[in-house]
């Protein structure tokens, strides 16, 4: 393979387009995208998405319901304003061009994720590799 | 008229001594002379006759509200400039303090003056320094010089806009002016530069961390029993000496306090390689305030704007 592949993490939200998670085991793209499900958006810690930075990751996404759609009510309000602020701040400090990606989806979305994927992979491709943040090399691909 | 230092100082040794005589608390936190000719420090005075090393000058640098936590059992008088104030509120908001057993001796701030520029200033040794009105004098063996009181203000305290005690059981002397000024004018000088030199600035700044956590120790707000950067198993994220590990520290200190910083500059002061922590600290207050219109330390029991949410407000972080 002589492109260079973007290492990507995607947290998932466990209620947000559910069946979703179902393609990303099918299709095996373990070697360059990390999917990690989480409970709610709103468990996310910014310290999570920082660590995934540290560990050598090239892109973010966060995948969330809608506003409104919470299963937990209002994890996802909360965690609008972490991302909102988490954003905003790595932008000044010159870190972020785009490697945070933040996307609400209503749970008739399902079957976007592949897309949604692409989209970021392509998009941080154009961007190239930036570890500024990285504190070790990325763990070896598993392909 | 306003009064000077002078009177200000005796005016807080007879309310120290008023409320240490009375028994009405148990100890009063203010700050006396430093061992040095120019520093103040904290002191904790505890004896009605001990009143006598309570001072206060523009060097009375440290937000003093960061030793309330640690005295919740006793009755505590403590001496408040706006920025300790307004910790203070951000204390009683997150609930650590006890209001009752507080007292509060707010003193109007002309701002604290920056001690490493008046070394840096000078041509030799300072050994003795006075402020008359809006100059400071700095003398050594064989100079004296006269500086503008604005040109040696630490730059958190350059760019306040809440110098008045926004809480207090009495208030000691006259009310400052408010300057009318951009609190946020170096977030936005910073703004003025590309993405790639605001990332090699910040890598600059933060590549002289020693990683001493002092501004997390000068910080009223950093209260955390375990800071997540001495939680070792599992980490939270990595530390190191390196160039990503310092910054790493620096964005989870400063991400830390978003909507809870007082924006008094304590970190700032304490850091002993002078990183450039206000913009850090400084971008994460302007956002909370020009995105849900919220400044922290003003009213007491108004939620952080990160604990609460309004349903309609536009996400920004869409895409």
């Amino acid at each position: 393979m002589s492109e260079w592949q973007p290492r990507l993490v995607v947290f998932l939200c466990q209620w947000a387009i559910k069946s979703d998670s179902e393609w990303y085991r099918r299709v095996e793209l373990q070697d360059h995208v990390r999917l990690i499900e989480v409970p709610c958006s709103g468990r996310l810690n910014p310290l999570f998405m920082m660590s995934a930075l540290q560990y050598g990751a090239d892109g973010l996404m966060v995948v969330g319901c809608d506003p409104g759609k919470c299963h937990y009510k209002e994890g996802n309000y909360l965690a609008r304003r972490k991302f909102d602020t988490l954003k905003g701040f790595l932008a000044t400090l010159g870190l972020n061009e785009g490697r945070v990606r933040v996307v609400w989806l209503g749970e008739t979305e399902s079957g976007t994720l592949p897309s949604l994927v692409e989209s970021l992979r392509h998009d941080i491709q154009q961007l190239g590799p930036r570890r500024e943040l990285a504190t070790r090399q990325p763990a070896p691909c598993v392909a | 008229m306003d009064m000077t230092m002078d009177e200000l100082t005796q005016a807080i040794r007879d309310e120290a001594k008023r409320l240490l005589e009375g028994g009405e608390v148990d100890v009063v936190i203010g700050f006396a002379s430093g061992t040095l000719p120019l520093r103040a420090a904290p002191v904790f005075v505890r004896k009605a006759e001990d009143v006598g090393r309570l001072i206060w000058n523009g060097l009375c640098e440290n937000n003093l509200a960061r030793y309330l936590r640690g005295h919740r059992e006793q009755r505590v008088a403590v001496v408040a400039k706006g920025c300790d104030s307004r910790a203070i509120v951000a204390l009683l908001t997150e609930q650590q303090l006890d209001r009752s057993k507080l007292y509060i001796i707010g003193v109007p701030c002309r701002g604290m003056v920056d001690r490493r520029v008046l070394a840096r200033r000078a041509p030799g040794e300072v050994l003795v320094w006075r402020e008359e009105g809006d100059e400071i004098i700095v003398e050594g063996e064989s100079f004296a010089m006269h500086l503008p009181r604005s040109e040696v203000l630490y730059p958190s305290c350059a760019a306040c806009t809440h110098p008045n005690p926004v809480i207090h059981d009495v208030l000691l002397g006259q009310e400052v002016e408010v300057r009318d000024q951009d609190p946020y004018g170096h977030v936005r000088e910073i703004e003025e530069m590309s993405a790639a030199e605001r990332a090699a600035y910040f890598a600059a700044e933060a590549q002289r961390c020693i990683r001493c956590y002092a501004c997390r120790q000068a910080c009223p707000m950093c209260y955390c029993e375990e800071c997540f950067v001495d939680h070792s198993t599992p980490r939270w994220i990595e530390s190191g000496a390196t160039p990503a590990g310092l910054q790493g520290w620096q964005i989870g200190r400063a991400y830390h306090l978003t909507g809870r910083c007082v924006a008094c500059g304590a970190c700032a002061r304490a850091c002993p390689t002078e990183i450039d922590l206000v913009y850090l600290n400084g971008k994460l207050r302007q956002q909370v305030l020009e995105l849900y219109g919220f400044e922290t330390g003003l009213e007491v029991g108004k939620l952080p704007p990160l604990a609460v949410f309004r349903p309609e407000e536009d996400a920004q972080s869409a895409g």
